[in-house]
């Protein structure tokens, strides 16, 4: 299979956008590009912008962003989807933030509390509503250590006050009680969700009463969700390394280490796209400084460990060093076995937050070419720095359409996809290899050098898979 | 008149617009001197904008609010 040439890819999207009519035509025009490596970034694609009416987008909302991102993996606290029944249950569990501790007694992370809004609630307001299911959390999960409000659409259509419920509710119990205004009709995409999350945290938990003196390696991991178990394959190396790790979230997080999170040296910043509010907010109120890193595959794992050394004194460094030193055979080895059967392999993603760029790094330890990305709620700073992660030209995609991404698809014939759980079965039936690669598809962790052995195994598993030569039904073969 | 955070990244000055999600190094600014700190910013993005200028240099990141010049 030959490779599309800038010109070719160009022509492509030309085609794939003929279809529509003038206006969408022009409109989804700004968010298709080719890039080249290193080129000149600024404004070269148009993101963060609402999708089309009747167009197929595979964006979330709001509330999603809030509830299933940012606070929803805070494992001690309960997080009430409070609307209706279904936003809550349809998403429970499915971001596989992995936690320690027994659900139902000390932590929630898999449980759905919602206060299942009827039509009289909308009609009277669900206030008395929420005070009942705060006491009722009270009476039947003690052990909770604050619990969140996370607004569903009706609640800002409605105008309930969950600020007065959550003010006079927590006075009550003597915990926190946190309203998120996260609406999903806020926004154009989960996006704004992360932001307003952000915020909450900011105006809610961090606080300078919190305050407390701060040892000279002490740092905080945060936005890793800890999926498939992520951050602890992170945060094993940050141990190597000499730094203490205080504080985790919020994969895997409780609500002390996030009021905790004013106490460190550094911000360790996994995922920009849904934490850089507060990692600027602390930067500015707290003297915290942050760093992005990228622990996907040895070569950006390596460059990591060494960047975030060098915010600290020579011993961290030379801790480095022999942490990228222990782990380069094991590195080695994984790359000798699966490097020939992955070798020259292309890939197309489409992915949320961090991924479009952070993966296309691990991709090329093994050998494998992205030839084209995209991002679903993606900002003009997140396509700027993926620009300094882009290996050869590729076609940029920003909330691609179901149509469109099936056309490049089918012109690009990429052996491998990596995207969500949307387009999974549409490429699998189209015969070709898939990865899901929001949860990992029931795999990880794919975060440092022990995700990368599973990383690697998880993309020959699928790729070389003999059920995608079975493609045509045995009666339809030609004799 | 956005509220911008100015920051200084690996020793450049850059500006951060929130609401565009602009994340801009400034290439001129007008008074950088201890006592006097501000006036017009160019950013290399070919925009400029001006703040009041402050007695002071102050302690960065900081938050701003900034008008178009
Ligand atoms: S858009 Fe509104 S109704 Fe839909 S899942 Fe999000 S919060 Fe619920």
């Amino acid at each position: 299979m030959t490779s599309l040439n800038v010109e070719e890819t160009k022509a492509l999207i030309e085609e794939v956008l003929e279809v529509y009519p003038e206006k969408a035509k022009a409109d989804r025009a700004k968010h298709l590009t080719v890039a080249e490596p290193g080129q000149e970034t600024k404004g070269c694609i148009t993101s963060n912008r609402k999708a089309l009416p009747g167009v197929l987008t595979n964006r979330g909302c709001a509330y999603a962003g809030s509830k299933g991102v940012v606070w929803g993996p805070i494992k001690d606290m309960i997080h009430i989807s409070h609307g209706p029944v279904g936003c809550g249950q349809y998403s429970r569990a499915g971001r596989r933030n992995y936690y320690v501790g027994t659900t139902g007694v000390d932590s929630y992370g898999t449980m759905n509390f919602t206060s299942d809004f009827q039509e009289k609630d909308i009609v009277f307001g669900g206030d008395k509503k929420l005070e009942t299911l705060i006491d009722e959390i009270e009476t039947l999960f003690p052990l909770n250590k604050g619990i969140s409000v996370q607004s569903e659409c009706p609640i800002g259509l409605i105008g309930d006050d969950i600020e007065a419920v959550s003010k006079a509710k927590a006075a009550e119990i003597g915990k926190p009680v946190v309203p998120v205004r996260c609406e999903g009709f806020r926004g154009v995409s989960q996006s704004l969700g992360h932001h307003i999350a952000n915020d909450a945290v900011r105006d809610w938990v961090l606080s300078e009463d919190n305050k407390k003196e701060v040892g000279p390696y002490d740092v905080a991991l945060i936005a890793d969700y800890n999926i498939g178990g992520d951050a602890w394959s992170s945060r094993i190396l940050l141990e190597e390394m000499g730094l203490n790790v205080v504080t985790q979230w919020s994969g895997d997080g409780t609500l002390n280490e996030v009021k905790n999170n004013v106490n460190v040296k550094l911000n360790l910043l996994h995922c920009y796209r849904s934490m850089n509010y507060l990692a600027r907010h602390m930067e500015e109120k707290y003297d915290i400084p942050w760093v992005e890193f990228n622990f996907f595959g040895p070569t950006k794992t390596e460059e990591s460990l060494r960047k975030i050394a060098s915010f600290f004194d020579e011993t961290i460094q030379a801790n480095a060093e022999k942490v990228i030193a222990k782990y380069k055979a094991q590195t080695d080895a994984i790359i000798e076995k699966y490097r020939p059967r992955l070798e020259g392999k292309r890939v197309m993603l489409y992915v949320g937050g961090l991924r479009p760029r952070h993966t296309i790094g691990a991709y090329q330890d093994l050998g494998m070419e992205v030839i084209g990305t995209g991002y679903e709620f993606g900002h003009n700073d997140d396509y700027e720095r993926t620009m300094e992660d882009l290996q050869n030209s590729t076609l940029l995609y920003d909330d691609v359409t179901g149509y469109e991404f099936e056309e490049f698809v089918k012109a690009m014939k990429p052996d491998l996809i990596g995207g969500g759980i949307k387009e999974k079965y549409i490429f699998q039936k189209m015969g070709i290899p898939f990865r899901q690669m929001h949860s990992w598809d029931y795999s990880g962790p794919y975060h440092g050098y022990d995700g990368f052995a599973i990383f690697a195994r998880d993309m020959d598993m699928t790729l070389n898979n003999p059920c995608w030569k079975e493609m045509t039904a045995p009666w339809k073969k030609s004799a | 008149m956005p509220s911008v955070m100015l920051r200084e990244n690996e020793g450049q000055l850059t500006l951060y617009i929130a609401k565009k999600d602009l994340e801009a190094n400034v290439v001129s600014l007008e008074h950088d001197q201890a006592d006097r700190w501000g006036g017009k910013i160019e950013l290399d993005d070919g925009s400029a904008w001006y703040l009041d200028p402050m007695d002071t240099k102050p302690k960065l990141p900081k938050t701003v609010r900034v008008r178009r010049a």
